[in-house]
C-alpha cells in the first residue's frame, strides 16, 4: 500500500538499506547493494507493467460488460424456451383432433421437445458458475490494483445481516458438472439400491 | 396397486421453465393437479398447509436448498412419510449419499427423460 510519499513499502525498504550502505563496503555489502538496487529497478519496471496493462478496466469495463452479457444470454435463451414451451403446449391441444396414431406420434415428439428444453435450466446453472468465478477475478483485481497504487482501494464491507449459516444442502450445492465428471442415472440407480 | 393420479403434487424449482418442463410431462403421466414452489422455504410453507402426495423437487435453490427441505419434511410429524424425489444437476456421489441419509425416495439427475421421471414416479408411489 503506497504512503503519502509515492512509494510503495518496498522501494522505500530498499531505499533505507542503501542508504545505511553509504562510506565504505565490503565485497559482501557491494554484492548486497546490486542485488538491491537491480531488486528496485525490477519493482519499478513490475509497476510500469502493470500500469501499461491497464488492469484498472479489466473490473471498470471488461467484467461488468461480461456478466451483463451472460445475464443476456440466460434472459434470451429462458424467452426461446418458453415460445419453444408455449408452441408445443398449443401441438398438444390439437392432438385430440387427430387420428390416433398421429396423435400419439405427436405426443411422443413434444415430449422429446419438453426434454431437450431442460437445456434451459443446466446452461443457466453453468453460466451463473461463470459469473461467480468472475466476480471472484474482480476482487482479486481491485485488491491487486489498491496495492500496487493504480487503482482505488476496495470499498470496506457495508453493514449487512450477518449471514445464514451454510448448511448440508448449501455446501453441497456444486451445480452441474462437466461431461464424464458426474455419476450417472445408472450408477445413481445402483448406489440407491444398495442401500436397501 | 394402482396409482392415485388424483394426487396433489408439488414441484419445486428456482428455474420457471423447469417447473413448466416437468408439469407438461406429468400432464402426460395424467397427475393434473400439480402445485409449483420456486424454493425450500415456500414448498415447506405449502406442504404444512396442504395435503400433497408427492413431493419433486430441485436441489440447488435460494434460499433453503432441496436437501434441507427434504430434512424439514423428514423432521415434520405429519409430513415425514411423503414421497420426495430429488430432480437435480448434483451428480456427485456424495450428493446422493447425503440425499439417501436424509431420506429421498429417489434420485433423478438432470437432464433427465419422460420414462425415467415416469419409472421413477411410480417405484415410489408403488412402495409408499
Amino acid at each position: 500500500m503506497p504512503d503519502g510519499s509515492g512509494q510503495d513499502p518496498i522501494e522505500q525498504a530498499v531505499r533505507q538499506v542503501l542508504g545505511s550502505l553509504a562510506g565504505d563496503m565490503t565485497t559482501t555489502e557491494a554484492a548486497l547493494l546490486a542485488e538491491l538496487e537491480a531488486l528496485g529497478r525490477e519493482v519499478q519496471r513490475a509497476k510500469s507493467e502493470m500500469a501499461a496493462l491497464r488492469v484498472d478496466d479489466i473490473n471498470a469495463r471488461h467484467i461488468p460488460c461480461a456478466t451483463d452479457e451472460l445475464d443476456a444470454v440466460v434472459e434470451h435463451t429462458a424467452n426461446a424456451t418458453n415460445e419453444i414451451l408455449d408452441v408445443c403446449e398449443g401441438l398438444e391441444a390439437m392432438q385430440t383432433r387427430l387420428p390416433p396414431s398421429d396423435a400419439e406420434a405427436l405426443g411422443t415428439a413434444v415430449t422429446r421437445i419438453y426434454e431437450a428444453c431442460s437445456f434451459q435450466d443446466i446452461t443457466g446453472q453453468r453460466i451463473s458458475k461463470v459469473v461467480t468465478a468472475l466476480k471472484a477475478i474482480e476482487s482479486r483485481v481491485a485488491t491487486v490494483t489498491a496495492r500496487f497504487g493504480s487503482g482505488e482501494a476496495p470499498p470496506p464491507p457495508e453493514d449487512e445481516a450477518p449471514a445464514a449459516p451454510v448448511t448440508e444442502g448449501r455446501a453441497l450445492a456444486n451445480g452441474p458438472q462437466m461431461p464424464g465428471a458426474g455419476t450417472s442415472q445408472e450408477e445413481i440407480d445402483k448406489l440407491l439400491a444398495s442401500f436397501d | 396397486m394402482a396409482l392415485d393420479k388424483n394426487m396433489n403434487v408439488l414441484i419445486v424449482d428456482d428455474y420457471k421453465t423447469m417447473l413448466r418442463i416437468i408439469r407438461n410431462l406429468l400432464k402426460q403421466l395424467e397427475f393434473d393437479n400439480v402445485e409449483e414452489a420456486t424454493d425450500g422455504a415456500e414448498a415447506l410453507a405449502k406442504l404444512r398447509a396442504g395435503n400433497f402426495g408427492l413431493v419433486i423437487s430441485d436441489w440447488n435453490m435460494e434460499p433453503m436448498t432441496g436437501l434441507d427441505l427434504l430434512k424439514e419434511v423428514r423432521a415434520d410429524a405429519r409430513l415425514k412419510n411423503l414421497p420426495f424425489i430429488m430432480i437435480t444437476a448434483e451428480s456427485k456421489t456424495e450428493n446422493v449419499i447425503a440425499a439417501k441419509a436424509a431420506g429421498v425416495s429417489n434420485y433423478i439427475v438432470k437432464p433427465f427423460n419422460a420414462e425415467t421421471l415416469r419409472e421413477k414416479i411410480e417405484k415410489v408411489l408403488v412402495h409408499a
